[in-house]
């Protein structure tokens, strides 16, 4: 109890200002919340969940976010290799740029993407000639997606680029062995764990985005409602109920993801037998 | 590995190209919008009553978080390095939690405490105390979606830091503030203004939380972000844009700031590298 580590002062005062804030702004909130939806019934909150309008809204926002995750988690793997491996002109404003969505707000991004995929709008012009509808639709939502998880999977790729042994690979072009060999068998085995966890961070975050998406989506019901509109919807009608159900689900499935690939990691870490990257 | 300058280039090209679709190309049209009415327009949108109140409402919730989440993460980081106790690594996962949760949801959060459904409702009207719906509940959001930034950076840099340091200098009689100041600080100061500057970016442009428990009431509970959305309501397009540059402008600036920090960060760890291989010897 009283062992080294109680040398360093500050043990009450830290622990009584955590406990209080984390108390303040996410216990008590989050407890009302529970209050609240446990109260609502079972019936109730049943019928809330299963409607059929909002059961879509949750595939929109489930399969929109997928799909940009996995097209994030492709570019991202581009994006850090080519930082860590490469030497070329632009590399540094690359390297910074790739931040722009944590630093950009939701809402400037979702008009401006807006603009330039609507039928008239700069791209969208391109795309609408081969009749691909960028906006107002699911594409138009994947899109919105994509810009926002953007630096999720380069930057957790990067780092763990960087520090591969460049011996292995050397040894294995000694005996011979071609760029895809090596890199399949070599490099990409160990790019698998920062892949998986950046693109579930992506994942969900893109299915709990509302800024950059509602302009580009168009809210039309049974086609392009995401989850989190749902919530506004349902909040603007005063239905709080159904609000507070809709997000129980898209608790659930966040959490879902971000566990999973925790779980799967630690499974991973034991199977190795390491502590890498702990 | 060592590949054809071929497929380098095409590497480099796909990424560059894919970055200046989905980055670049965004900004350039916000910046060609913005102007698309003159600049005596520009101006006009910028210097609007409500664009400055929304601007003002914006900035003060986002000093506020900051200040509170740096307070917060500052104590939280101690507590979670220097000391070992029972619920330690469910505490860091608790304090992780906020971003695993939707803003909307967040906001709804605070809807449930302070709206009318809540067992505090009454209370809140007798004192004649508006928290939702006015600017308390604005910068309470902010605060819950800013809530881990400044944590998550400080501990790894702590941990690695490790607590002799911090132990010698109590055993010589330090007293915590002195210890904070003098030994701990001047080795995370580089973190702590990353994880200020992450947590400003986030408070500067959160929007799905802040729009639940706005109820978007012009020149009040309006943020620049919500203001930006009504314009654009309003098919008042050129306007949205001109708001919309300041913030591009912003998120520009704070993105320089972190790589100097960076950078920064990067040469004192050398130099301290360096030190300490000095001293080895």
């Amino acid at each position: 109890m009283f062992g080294k580590s109680d040398v360093i002062p500050g043990r009450r005062l830290t622990l009584g200002i955590t406990l209080t804030y984390v108390s303040l702004f996410l216990f008590i909130p989050l407890a009302a919340f529970m209050l609240y939806a446990s109260g609502m019934g079972f019936e109730k909150f049943f019928a809330a969940v299963t409607d059929w309008r909002n059961v879509h809204a949750y595939g929109v926002s489930f399969f929109c976010a997928l799909t940009a995750g996995i097209i994030n988690a492709l570019f991202g793997l581009i994006i850090a290799w080519v930082l860590v491996r490469y030497d070329f002109r632009g590399k540094k404003i690359m390297d910074a740029l790739i931040d722009l969505p944590f630093a950009l707000p939701t809402a400037v991004a979702g008009i401006a993407l807006t603009t330039l995929y609507a039928q008239n709008g700069l791209l969208g012009k391109i795309f609408y000639g081969i009749g691909i509808e960028t906006a107002f639709s699911p594409i138009g939502i994947t899109i919105a997606l994509i810009f926002v998880g953007i630096p999720f999977v380069a930057r957790s790729v990067q780092p763990v680029l960087k520090e591969l042994d460049p011996q292995l690979e050397e040894a294995a072009n000694l005996f011979g062995a071609g760029n895809w060999t090596i890199f399949s068998k070599i490099i990409f085995p160990e790019l698998i764990e920062p892949l998986l966890t950046g693109f579930a961070l992506a994942f969900a975050r893109g299915i709990g985005e509302y800024g950059s998406v509602v302009f580009i989506a168009g809210n039309m019901p049974y086609e392009t409602e995401i989850a989190p509109l749902m919530i506004m919807t349902k909040l603007e009608q005063f239905d709080y109920q159904s609000a507070a159900a809709i997000a129980i689900v898209m608790m659930i499935l966040s959490l879902t993801i971000l566990l999973g690939i925790h779980g799967w990691q630690a499974r991973q870490l034991k199977r190795i037998g390491g502590v890498v990257g702990a | 590995m060592r590949e054809s300058i071929w497929l380098k280039r095409t590497l480099i090209f796909l990424a560059a190209s894919f970055l200046f679709v989905m980055l670049i190309m965004p900004l350039i049209l916000v910046a060609k919008e913005a102007l698309s009415k003159g600049v005596d327009f520009y101006f006009a949108a910028l210097t609007d009553e409500f664009a400055l109140k929304a601007l003002w409402l914006t900035i003060e919730a986002t000093i506020l978080a900051v200040a509170l989440n740096t307070i917060f993460g500052l104590a939280s980081a101690w507590l979670l390095t220097k000391f070992d106790f029972r619920g330690k690594t469910f505490l860091g996962s608790l304090i992780d939690l906020p971003f695993a949760i939707s803003p909307v949801v967040a906001g709804l959060f605070f809807i449930m405490l302070f709206g009318r459904m809540s067992p505090l409702y009454p209370l809140l009207q007798e004192y004649n105390l508006a928290i939702v719906f006015a600017v308390p509940g604005i910068i309470l959001a902010t605060v819950f979606v800013t809530f881990p930034f400044i944590t998550r950076e400080l501990v790894p840099v702590m941990e690695s830091q490790g607590r002799s340091e911090e132990e010698a200098a109590a055993t010589m009689g330090a007293n915590g503030w002195t210890i904070f100041r003098r030994v701990t600080l001047p080795n995370i100061k580089w973190a702590l203004g990353y994880g200020i500057v992450l947590c400003s970016a986030r408070a500067l442009g959160e929007f799905g939380a802040v729009s639940v428990v706005s109820g978007h009431i012009r020149g009040k509970t309006n943020t620049l972000p919500l203001h930006i959305e009504i314009l654009y309501n309003e098919y008042n397009f050129t306007a949205a844009f001109a708001v919309a540059s300041v913030l591009v402008l912003l998120a520009i600036i704070i993105l320089i700031l972190r790589n100097l920090i960076e950078n920064a960060g990067k040469a004192s760890l050398q130099v301290s590298n360096l030190k300490a291989g000095v001293a080895n010897d």
